[in-house]
């Protein structure tokens, strides 16, 4: 198992969801059981990598290579390194909770739990594998194998507009998509003898002029899913309009797909272009930071302020990536995991107040800190987090940002800074809404947290401790891999 | 090749003549009609069985009026399978089941006949006589329920419209031949390739584009295929998308390659875009249909587009396999789509995309089977569809044809939109109606061996890329 220890955390999803095709549809308990079994076995997969992967080497580690299609040079190439490693761990942990959070969820929202798990499923193995191909060709099945379950999975159990968001979600994306892939096929004539395989394309150097209309091909691709402003109008539709779950992979992994792809493809292929756009990029990520959080500030619906806070923080992902340095790359990166724990954690939190009171207008709320001290608590914790309580892990990914883009332009940098303080705002004033104030007489019956909600929590709130306190634990990992790959661009320019 | 030594190679077209005449004679004998179409059937498995693989250098047969090479056998196979899979999505079409049953079956064994010729003609007269012959029958076939008025209408404007189209092409082929003297492909390319000649053999070529742009449904010349499609049976429309479509592929490149040569590039031009028109009409069209029949119609001339990128980059070998590719990968995707709207249609008693609303709980294994053709036909990967875009994509990229290429990137985001909103239908909307009975075990086989056709091309391409472009 070790040997083919990448496929096994890719496929074992898609094991499980054709093992659930064969159970019938009233056997509900048998499919959350199979269900939750599978995703808890890829994580613990996962787990099993830890002790194979060499957190000091740069370069691809536990490789899987096989020709798929001779005639293209396409390869089955699955490979690990600092930039996949913490991707696939917030994969299958955020795959897990949402799993677990699914367990009621989806009960609630009038059954089809069969074809729900199986769509899941699939949607997990298109993650993994997204994260770890290695080649061009397969990296693009992956990434358009996650937009068909995720299409149902909004359009099916989604909320009231889901229809509308499922298609804009699809469409947009399949739109960058697509001209994604005729970067990928222009990148494949470019090079010479033609490959897919990104271990080779790397070593080779392109023109200026065809860097920039390659790396433009591939940042719509990628700046859709991100969502980079201004293309990012498809998130607040679909984190709204999805089931509490589905938002949670959105959020937690979906939107890293887009900065993923930055980091392992436009930037080590396009060096120069990279550099080229350098300002655009920078500018796009304050008016993310910027923009996301004035249109969080101004929201009543407590979902679409969480989703526009992504916007805001997923703006700080693309600060990093801007600097182009030690610092920003590492920030980056880590805010990525970081975003996917804290983010996952608030869509979590909206869900167990949807569950019980079915309405999410903030200013409907209020009192419930003393109603429900252990929802206070942690979402408490979670907006602290989010708004980057030193101590917490959003607090070093961000900072690490802002030093990385400080060493690249100090007004870019000053002007980012306003995010963290709107952050706070929004953040406050949400919780002084919902948790403070007077008791709506509406909600005095409301239940606290149950063991099962707290289940999808505290794993994630033991990730923000950890790594607010001890960051290391996590950067060693990145480290030696961001350090080559910066080198790589330095080496290209 | 003499007439003769010539038979030898020509016995799966001779099974399928023979076993057309035999039967109609079957058809007077029997009573129970499917026996004839089992008949049909095992007729053309026997004529697959007897294709011999392709030599290694091709047979002129018929002092050179077939030439028989890789190609050809291609798409023998590819007609072959067409005429097969159609007949079995009609025997699980009510509507035939009266007297008409058994004629049915011997017409499409002619069609068999005529299609395998098609792609094998290599001169003027048998390039016109073998598309005619398809034509015809396929007059013939879209009027075939003649209480129907709708089918009634379909005929005649196939009639028509195909007629018109057969007499511009055929007018170019008099000129072609009044300059050369010959309707020998090979002595016409010697002639046209003088530069004097280049106006006239331009003209011959646009009355091509006429001609083979109408079985291709390659706009402007596409009016007719909405209403032939819609007003056609369902089965007969099934292979109306398919077959006809393949094999003026086939001739149109077999023409292009053969006689007009380096100094007629101009034409690349003019094929692109057309191309580009005819996936964004098709495309912008086919969105606002609510008739399954019609909207696939449009869809398929949206995807005639898409083919004619590969034709456009000519002689990028990329760009003929892309053809090749992607006319195999249309043909079980396609006709797949029309076996699930076959058999759904006879169930519901409607074509309307309305009634298959909630189809996701009346009949799961239709709605999942026809996701998985909708998504091929969007483009979506690991399905055939996504390998044939892929390759007329990459044609284009080499080729630099980037116009193009992102029109039709964006065209393809147009279609997703309009193949979701079947899908949207099927899950998202909640049934109003009661579960569907079981479609018949022939509806059912030929759904799922087109579904295996359809991702065995998507997840093993290489295997299958092998297999069509040797």
């Amino acid at each position: 198992m070790t040997s083919h220890l990448l496929s096994w955390i890719t496929f074992t999803p898609l094991l499980g969801a054709f093992l659930l095709l064969c159970i019938p549809k009233r056997a509900h308990n048998s499919i959350r059981w199979i269900a939750l079994a599978t995703t808890a076995i890829t994580a613990a997969l996962v787990g099993l990598a830890f002790s194979l992967f060499r957190a000091s080497e740069a370069g691809f580690q536990l490789v899987e290579r096989a020709v798929w299609i001779p005639q293209f040079g396409v390869q089955y190439l699955l490979g690990m390194d600092g930039i996949s490693f913490p991707m696939v761990v917030l994969t299958a942990l955020i795959s897990l909770m949402a799993c677990l959070g699914s367990l009621t969820h989806i009960r609630v929202k009038g059954g089809r739990e069969k074809e729900y798990y199986f769509l899941f499923l699939l949607l997990e193995t298109g993650m993994m594998g997204t994260f770890l191909a290695l080649d061009l060709f397969l990296f693009y099945i992956f990434w358009e194998v996650v937009l068909v379950p995720m299409y149902f999975l909004i359009g099916i159990w989604g909320g009231p507009r889901k229809e509308y968001a499922a298609i804009k979600f699809f469409l947009y994306t399949l739109a960058g998509s697509l001209f994604m892939l005729i970067g990928i096929v222009a990148v494949y004539f470019a090079s010479s003898p033609h490959t897919f395989d990104m271990t080779l394309l790397t070593t080779m150097k392109y023109g200026l002029l065809f860097q920039k209309v390659v790396f433009l091909a591939f940042f719509l691709g990628f700046a859709i899913k991100v969502p980079v402003f201004p293309f990012h109008t498809w998130l607040p539709d679909a984190h709204v309009e999805a089931p509490t779950p589905i938002s949670v992979i959105l959020a937690g992994v979906l939107l890293k797909m887009g900065t993923y792809g930055f980091l392992r493809f436009s930037y080590p292929l396009f060096p120069d272009a990279a550099r080229w756009f350098q300002p655009a990029m920078g500018v796009l990520a304050v008016v993310g930071i910027i923009y996301g959080g004035f249109i969080a500030l101004a929201q009543t619906d407590f979902k679409k302020m969480v989703a526009y806070s992504s916007v805001s923080h997923m703006g700080f992902v693309l600060l990093g990536l801007a600097a182009m340095n030690a610092d920003g790359f590492r920030g980056a990166l880590l805010q990525m995991f970081n975003h996917g724990t804290i983010t996952g954690g608030l869509f979590l939190l909206v869900g167990v107040l949807y569950d019980r009171a079915h309405t999410r207008d903030l200013n409907d709320f209020g009192g419930l800190g003393a109603k429900m001290p252990v929802y206070a608590g942690i979402l408490t914790f979670f907006s602290l987090a989010s708004l980057g309580l030193p101590g917490l892990s959003g607090f070093i990914s961000e900072f690490l940002s802002l030093l990385g883009a400080y060493q690249y332009s100090k007004l870019i940098t000053a002007l980012s800074a306003i995010g963290i303080l709107l952050a706070a705002a929004y953040l406050l004033y949400m919780i002084q809404r919902v948790l403070l104030g007077k008791l709506n007489p509406k909600w005095a019956a409301l239940p606290d947290m149950n063991a099962l909600e707290l289940s999808t929590l505290v794993p994630l709130m033991v990730f923000i401790v950890a790594i607010g306190l001890y960051p290391k634990i996590i950067l060693e990992y990145m480290i030696p891999t961001l350090d080559g790959l910066l080198g790589t661009i330095r080496g290209g320019i | 090749m003499g007439p003769v030594e010539s038979l030898r190679h020509f016995i799966p077209e001779l099974v399928l003549l023979g076993g057309a005449f035999t039967a109609f004679f079957l058809d007077f004998l029997l009573k129970n009609k499917r026996l004839v179409g089992y008949f049909a059937l095992l007729t053309i498995v026997a004529a697959a069985c007897l294709l011999k693989a392709p030599p290694k250098e091709s047979l002129d047969l018929f002092y050179g009026f077939f030439h028989l090479d890789g190609f050809a056998n291609l798409f023998r196979v590819l007609a072959l399978i067409a005429v097969a899979a159609t007949i079995l999505i009609a025997f699980g079409f009510s509507p035939l089941r009266d007297r008409y049953e058994g004629e049915f079956y011997g017409l499409f064994l002619f069609m068999a006949f005529a299609l395998i010729t098609v792609a094998a003609a290599n001169n003027l007269l048998m390039i016109f006589l073998s598309v005619e012959f398809v034509s015809i029958l396929s007059y013939l076939l879209a009027g075939f329920l003649k209480n129907d008025l709708k089918a009634k209408e379909s005929a005649v404007k196939y009639l028509l419209f195909g007629s018109v189209c057969s007499a511009v092409m055929l007018y170019g082929m008099s000129l072609l031949f009044g300059a050369a003297g010959s309707i020998d492909l090979p002595a016409i390319a010697r002639v046209v390739d003088s530069p004097a000649m280049k106006p006239l053999g331009m003209i011959g070529l646009l009355c091509f584009f006429v001609g083979l742009g109408f079985k291709i449904s390659m706009a402007p010349f596409h009016m007719w295929a909405p209403d032939v499609y819609e007003g056609a049976p369902t089965p007969v429309t099934a292979f109306l998308t398919v077959a006809p479509k393949a094999l003026g592929f086939a001739v149109l490149m077999r023409v292009l390659a053969s006689v007009f040569g380096e100094s007629y590039r101009d034409w690349r031009q003019v094929l692109m875009w057309l191309s580009i028109l005819t996936m964004t009409l098709g495309n912008l069209t086919a969105i606002s249909q609510t008739n399954i029949k019609r909207f696939l119609a449009y869809s398929s001339i949206a995807q005639a587009g898409y083919i004619l990128m590969g034709l456009a980059v000519f002689p990028s070998p990329l760009g003929k396999d892309g053809v090749l590719i992607y006319l195999f990968a249309y043909l079980f995707t396609n006709l797949g789509a029309f076996a699930v709207v076959s058999s759904v249609g006879d169930r519901t008693g409607s074509d309307e995309i309305a009634s298959y609303s909630g189809l996701s709980e009346r009949a799961p294994v239709s709605a999942a089977l026809m996701t998985v053709f909708l998504l091929s036909l969007t483009g979506i990967p690991p399905l055939a569809g996504f390998l044939a875009k892929y390759y007329v994509f990459a044609a284009a990229v080499e080729a630099r044809f980037i116009t193009l290429v992102v029109v039709a990137a964006v065209n393809s985001a147009v279609a997703a939109y309009y193949y979701f909103r079947v899908i949207r239908t099927m899950y998202l909307v909640p049934a109003d109606q009661p579960a569907l009975p079981k479609p018949p075990v022939s509806a059912a086989a030929v759904t799922w061996l087109m579904a295996a056709g359809v991702l065995g091309i998507g997840l093993f391409p290489g295997f299958f890329i092998k297999l069509i472009l040797g």
